[in-house]
């Protein structure tokens, strides 16, 4: 309900064009050189990296895995969370540094905002050039699991959908959080509390192996439901519980767009 | 329609709060009609509220008080509508240091919803016109001071504006510089744009002002053309006494113009100046060094406000 009233109040405050323009910035900037790649390129094999050292080292160890009544490899069990994680981090650094960076040192939203694109088309045109590039890992990510016989192709294809989701919405909390920092401290912050997510939100155990306590935390944060999204779509274990991850993942965006325009409009337009 | 000024403003005021702190009035209440096609100023010194005055004509800046208009709408409620007939140059370059210089002009050219086709024609036009288009193709970061202004200044056109705001156009650049932004100026003022400028150089005051309003302390102390404030708040010309000593020769000079002392030198207003130099060695004065200039507005500053303009 509440989604719903603010999604409707952001599109209202939206032009289709000006976003675009927004975008289009982004991609100019892509054109530029070298150095927009290197960042592009790194984030991406970290999810990867622990897919192979962990999925598939650690998993030799373990062995196979049963959740919700069906039996898979261990790597199988880690490769969703690791493709939710990489949508994640991708959408993420987007609207973190680089938006940070826009916003702080470039000045470019100042310079923007003197146009007639609003505080709200610049945080939505931001947000889908994160889309994008989370969508970008994203899909690299799906071929490699299919390729291990990490996902069936069908499984492939229902998670991509649940994958740029959850680039959208962490993508959406990134710059929410942005327009809080103070400084480059904060990120040592931001990181700690990434690194919190990706070690507990079911990525590597299921969630049901903590403490009840423990358990009921976590299922409060975010990656958490991304995880659970992704890996019911990619292992085809569908039920009711998909549709509480999709409305928390959507609850966020809306919320964290609201929220990141009011902080440009404080900001900028003082 | 037609008999709206651009800028309409009355009682216009703002004020910053701060955490823990006093609100800071930057602007106290000033009242404001620039008409189509005129060239207007707001001289005065740093901290005067020129700047919080743009702020809030360009429509990113909402007033604490009083009524605004532009282009005869209202900013709060029809911003993005006025914001798309302006042209913005800031008073420190934000130009996008990841895009080409042509690319700055054709990305900015696409937030006014203008198509690719007229964002490139504009591009290319604007480029020919601040002479940068040589480079075109290269990055912002290498450019000059002045380059930079000069591509701040084709960026704030890309949209044909109805009205130019530039905030202090030519601070921070040098002499030869400076004179290439004020003949591009002076050009767009003579194809008939209205051209809202700050600056504390009075020079500049005086080259690209029809008319201007003299601010300080977030008011406004005179309004007018810079022929007439001289006129009104000054004398022909002026002349600039030094002594060797450190005697304070004022009453000596009694009755030969208006007076006014500074740290390092003597201003005598006088309209004859190399009379009233006469008068002064007459009365048996020996200064240093003597010189007679025209008065500029400088001189109306510092008798408006008893201070400097560049300090």
């Amino acid at each position: 309900m509440v989604t719903a009233s603010i999604a409707a109040n952001i599109a209202a405050r939206v032009e289709p064009s000006r976003v675009a323009a927004v975008v289009a910035r982004n991609v100019g900037a892509l054109r530029s050189g070298p150095a927009y790649w290197v960042v592009l390129v790194s984030g991406f094999f970290e999810p990867l990296l622990y897919l192979l050292s962990i999925g598939v080292g650690v998993g030799a160890l373990v062995g196979d895995l049963t959740v919700d009544g069906q039996t898979m490899s261990y790597a199988q069990f880690v490769a969703p969370a690791m493709l939710a994680v990489s949508a994640m981090s991708g959408a993420l650094a987007e609207t973190t540094y680089n938006f940070f960076f826009k916003l702080k040192y470039m000045k470019t939203f100042e310079a923007v905002l003197a146009t007639p694109v609003r505080p709200m088309e610049v945080a939505v045109g931001e947000l889908l050039w994160s889309v994008v590039r989370g969508g970008l890992y994203t899909v690299i990510f799906l071929g490699i699991m299919v390729a291990f016989g990490l996902a069936t192709p069908l499984g492939a294809l229902a998670a991509l959908p649940a994958a740029m989701l959850v680039g959208l919405s962490f993508g959406a909390l990134g710059m929410a959080v942005s327009t809080l920092m103070r400084g480059w401290q904060d990120f040592d912050l931001l990181t700690t509390g990434q690194f919190a997510l990706f070690l507990f939100s079911g990525t590597f155990s299921p969630v049901q192996n903590y403490p009840a306590g423990v358990e009921i935390l976590i299922q409060l944060t975010p990656l958490y439901h991304a995880v659970e999204l992704v890996r019911g779509l990619a292992i085809g274990v569908i039920g009711p519980g998909l549709l509480v991850n999709v409305a928390y993942l959507l609850a966020m965006v809306a919320a964290s767009l609201w929220f990141a325009s009011r902080r440009l409009e404080r900001l900028l337009l003082e | 329609m037609a008999d709206e000024p651009l800028i309409y403003a009355r009682g216009l005021v703002k004020r910053f709060s701060r955490k823990g702190a006093e609100p800071f009035t930057a602007v106290d209440g000033i009242d404001l009609d620039v008409a189509a096609g005129e060239a207007f100023g707001f001289l005065g010194p740093n901290g005067a509220g020129k700047s919080s005055t743009m702020r809030m004509i360009g429509c990113v800046s909402r007033p604490t008080e009083g009524e605004l208009r532009i282009l005869g709408m209202d900013p709060i409620r029809d911003g993005a509508r006025i914001r798309s007939r302006l042209g913005v140059c800031p008073q420190l370059d934000n130009l996008d240091p990841d895009l080409t210089v042509r690319e700055n002009l054709t990305t900015y050219a696409r937030y006014f919803g203008l198509s690719r086709e007229v964002g490139r024609r504009r591009a290319a036009e604007l480029l020919e016109f601040v002479q940068l288009a040589d480079r075109a193709e290269g990055k912002v970061d290498p450019l000059s001071g002045g380059m930079k202004r000069r591509l701040t200044i084709a960026r704030a056109l890309v949209n044909e504006p109805d009205l130019v705001l530039l905030d202090e156009p030519t601070t921070g650049l040098d002499p030869q510089a400076r004179h290439l932004v004020w003949e591009r100026l002076y050009q767009l003022k003579q194809r008939g744009a209205t051209l809202v400028l700050t600056t504390h150089y009075m020079d500049e005051a005086e080259q690209l002002c029809d008319r201007l309003v003299v601010m300080d302390g977030g008011r406004i102390v005179a309004e007018g053309s810079p022929r007439s404030l001289i006129g009104q708040y000054a004398t022909a010309e002026v002349v600039e006494l030094r002594f060797a000593d450190e005697v304070d020769y004022s009453a000596k000079l009694e009755g030969i113009g208006r007076l006014d002392p500074l740290p390092d030198r003597l201003l005598l207003y006088a309209d004859d100046g190399d009379g009233a130099v006469s008068e002064v060695h007459r009365r048996g004065l020996s200064p240093s060094s003597v010189l007679v200039r025209r008065s500029t507005l400088e001189d109306v500053f510092l008798h408006l406000t008893g201070r400097t303009l560049v300090d």
